[in-house]
C-alpha cells in the first residue's frame, strides 16, 4: 500500500519504507546500535549494507554484530537468523547490561503510541486498571530508552501522536524539562523520531517535540493535523530528501517477503 | 516480609539427589515432577528454545494454579492461559510475535481479567532470575524508574543508593520452583550443551529448586567431557532428562530447526479470529487429541518439518 496522498511527491514507496530509509540515514559509521525488531532491524542493516559498514548493531536475544541475510529476516530478535555471522552471542541478561555500563551509542525501536514529552507507551490502550486493549508490553523497549540515546520510528497518526500516553511503558522525557533525569534517568532520553511526515527531535530546555524536518511535500497544516498536540517548530523548516533508488532496491531485497515493510 | 528466607532457599537444594545418576525418563515422568501451583520460570524466549512439548505434556497432565514466568512470551502462553493450568505470566513481552500482531488470546484472558499477566522491564526479568541463581534476595538496576512499569510492581523498591546517592531500582529474586528448558543435547545426567543464544536459561536453572531438561537428543558423557567449555548447565543442577526431538516445534531450535511459519500462521489465524472457540479447538485438536508427540508432530506435517529443519541446519552451512 502507497501512501500518495501523505507524500504527494515522494514517489512510490510504503509507508514502512520510508521510515527504513529516513531512520537509517540517522545512523552513524562506527557507531554502536541496538536494535529492534522491524523498522529498526531493517533500518540498521541497511545502513549498515549502504553507508556505515562500521556499524554494530546488537538485539535483545544476546547478539554482537551479526551480519543479517537479505531475505532471511528474523521474526524477533530472539531466533537464530539474529546470530548469523555474528561477533559474539551471550545472554539476553548480557546484552541489556551492555546497555547499562553505557557500551551502546543508539537505541532504536519502534512504537506504538507516543506523547510531547517521547513517552511511549507499548502496554495499555485505554485504562490500564481497565484497559480497552492490552498490548504485548516494554519487552526491552524501557530497558533500552531509559539507557540509550533514542531513535523511535513509528506511523505518524493523530491517535499515536497524543499529549499524554495512557501508560509510560519506555520513558522519554517524562513531564518534560529535568523530570528524566530527577526520577533516576540521568542518562540518554529521546534524540529522534521519524514518521511517514517527517523527522522530529525535542528541544533542548522543555524537551517538547520539534519538528527537525518535513518530507517533500508535507506541510506543516498536514504533519500539525496528525498530531494530538502542538508541535513545536522553528521559523525555517527544513525539507529531507526522498529516498533514492538505490535505497529502495536495498531495502526491497533485505525484505522480498515484505515481513515488516508491507 | 516477602522473599524467601535464605536458609529454606538452600534447603530446597539440599534436599536434591546431586550425585552423577542417569535421570532419563519420559515426558509423562517429568510432568509428575511439577507441581500445582508451582512456580514455573520457562527456558528459550519468544520463538527459540521453547520446551514445546514440556508444556503440551503439563496440559495433557491437567496441572493446575502455574505461575509461570520467562523472559519473553509467545504462542507457548496462550496455550498456558487457555489451557486453564495458569493463572499468572512474569514477563516482559507477551503475544505471538510481532510479525502476527496482538494476540488475541492474551487479551481475551487479561481483559476479562480471567488470568494475569505481570509486566517486567526485559533486563528487570533477567536481574530476578539472575539474583536467584546467585543466592541473594534482589539486585540494582537503573531501568524502570520513572516509568508506569514501576508504578504497577510495589514489589520493586526504588531506593538511593548508599555509596552515590543516586536513584536505584532493587528487583527481587526468582527462585522458580521448577524450571523447564529444552536443550540441542545433554547426557543422562544432565550436562546440557546449547547452541546459540542461551537467553536467561544458565541463571534460570541455577535460581530454580528443580529443573525438568528436555533435549532433542541424548549424548554420552563422554562427548560431553570432550568439550566441556560449551556445557552450560550442570549435572547437579538437573533433576529428569527427556529425549524430545522437535521438541520446540512449532518453535524453533538452533542449529536443528527453525521456526514452523506456515503453522505458526495457521495458527495464529485461527485463535485470533476466534480466541475462545478456536483456541479450544486447537488445543483439543493438537494437544489433547494425540497419542504422542510424534502424533503431533505427525499433525504438523513432515513436508514443515523438513523444511523447518532445511532453515534450521542452513545455519552452520558457510
Amino acid at each position: 500500500m502507497t501512501n500518495a496522498n501523505l507524500t504527494p511527491n515522494g514517489g512510490d514507496f510504503t509507508t514502512s519504507e520510508i521510515l527504513a530509509v529516513m531512520a537509517s540515514r540517522l545512523l552513524r559509521e562506527g557507531q554502536v546500535v541496538f536494535a529492534g525488531v522491524g523498522v529498526p532491524l531493517l533500518a540498521a542493516t541497511l545502513a549498515q549494507g549502504l553507508r556505515c559498514p562500521g556499524l554494530t548493531i546488537l538485539f535483545e536475544g544476546g547478539v554482537l554484530g551479526p551480519i543479517i541475510n537479505p531475505g532471511q529476516l528474523p521474526p524477533s530478535t530472539n531466533e537464530q537468523r539474529c546470530t548469523k555471522r555474528a561477533n559474539m552471542v551471550m545472554s539476553s541478561t548480557e546484552v541489556l547490561l551492555l546497555l547499562q555500563r553505557g557500551h551502546v551509542d543508539v537505541g532504536f525501536m519502534g512504537g506504538a503510541q507516543i506523547d510531547k514529552y517521547g513517552n511511549l507507551n507499548s502496554s495499555y490502550i485505554g485504562d490500564p486498571a481497565n484497559p480497552k486493549t492490552r498490548l504485548p508490553g516494554t519487552g526491552g523497549g524501557n530497558d533500552i530508552s531509559s539507557l540509550t540515546n533514542m531513535i523511535v520510528a513509528m506511523k505518524h497518526e493523530r491517535r499515536r501522536f497524543v499529549d499524554k500516553v495512557d501508560f509510560v511503558t519506555s520513558p522519554g522525557f517524562l513531564d518534560g524539562g529535568t523530570t528524566r533525569r530527577d526520577r533516576g534517568l540521568p542518562a540518554g532520553g529521546m534524540f529522534r523520531v521519524v514518521t511517514d511526515l517527517g523527522i522530529f527531535g525535542f528541544d533542548e530546555v522543555t524537551k517538547h517535540m520539534k519538528i527537525v524536518a518535513l518530507h517533500q511535500g508535507v506541510t506543516l497544516e498536514q504533519v500539525q493535523d496528525n498530531t494530538g498536540f502542538k508541535l513545536m517548530y522553528d521559523d525555517k523548516i527544513a525539507t529531507t530528501v526522498a529516498p533514492n533508488e538505490r535505497e529502495l532496491a536495498a531495502l526491497r531485497a533485505l525484505d522480498p517477503d515484505r515481513l515488516y515493510i508491507a | 516480609m516477602e522473599g524467601i528466607p535464605y536458609l529454606e532457599l538452600r534447603d530446597k537444594l539440599a534436599q536434591r539427589d546431586r550425585s552423577l545418576r542417569e535421570k532419563v525418563m519420559s515426558l509423562e515422568q517429568a510432568a509428575a515432577l511439577v507441581q500445582d501451583g508451582d512456580q514455573v520460570g520457562i527456558g528459550g524466549s519468544t520463538l527459540s528454545r521453547t520446551p514445546m512439548a514440556m508444556i503440551w505434556q503439563m496440559i495433557r497432565s491437567g496441572k493446575k494454579h502455574l505461575d509461570v514466568s520467562r523472559s519473553i512470551v509467545s504462542s507457548e502462553g496462550d496455550l498456558l492461559f487457555a489451557s486453564g493450568i495458569c493463572d499468572r505470566i512474569q514477563t516482559s513481552w507477551f503475544s505471538q510475535g510481532i510479525v502476527w500482531g496482538v494476540s488475541k488470546v492474551m487479551r481475551h484472558y487479561v481483559e476479562n481479567k480471567l488470568t494475569r499477566y505481570e509486566e517486567w522491564s526485559h533486563l528487570a526479568m533477567g536481574m530476578r532470575f539472575r539474583a536467584g541463581a546467585m543466592g541473594v534476595p534482589f539486585l540494582p538496576m537503573r531501568p524502570m524508574l520513572g516509568s508506569d512499569v514501576l508504578k504497577q510492581r510495589p514489589e520493586a523498591k526504588a531506593i538511593k543508593c548508599p555509596f552515590t546517592g543516586e536513584d536505584l531500582l532493587l528487583v527481587p529474586a526468582l527462585n522458580p520452583d521448577v524450571a523447564i528448558i529444552h536443550v540441542q543435547r545433554c547426557d543422562a545426567y544432565g550436562n546440557a550443551q546449547m547452541d546459540g543464544l542461551t537467553f536467561m536459561d544458565i541463571d534460570l536453572a541455577m535460581a530454580a529448586n528443580r529443573v525438568i531438561l528436555t533435549t532433542e537428543r541424548i549424548v554420552s558423557n563422554d562427548q560431553i567431557r570432550r568439550t566441556p567449555d560449551q556445557t552450560k548447565i550442570p549435572f547437579i543442577a538437573v533433576d529428569a532428562v527427556v529425549e524430545v526431538p522437535y521438541g520446540c516445534a512449532p518453535h524453533e531450535c538452533t542449529n536443528v530447526y527453525e521456526p514452523l511459519f506456515s503453522h505458526m500462521d495457521f495458527y495464529t489465524a485461527k485463535v485470533n479470529a476466534d480466541p475462545v472457540a478456536g483456541m479450544q479447538d486447537y488445543l483439543e485438536r493438537y494437544v489433547r487429541a494425540p497419542k504422542s508427540w510424534t502424533d503431533y508432530l505427525g499433525l504438523l506435517g513432515l513436508d514443515e518439518l523438513l523444511d523447518a529443519s532445511r532453515r534450521g541446519r542452513s545455519m552452520l552451512n558457510d
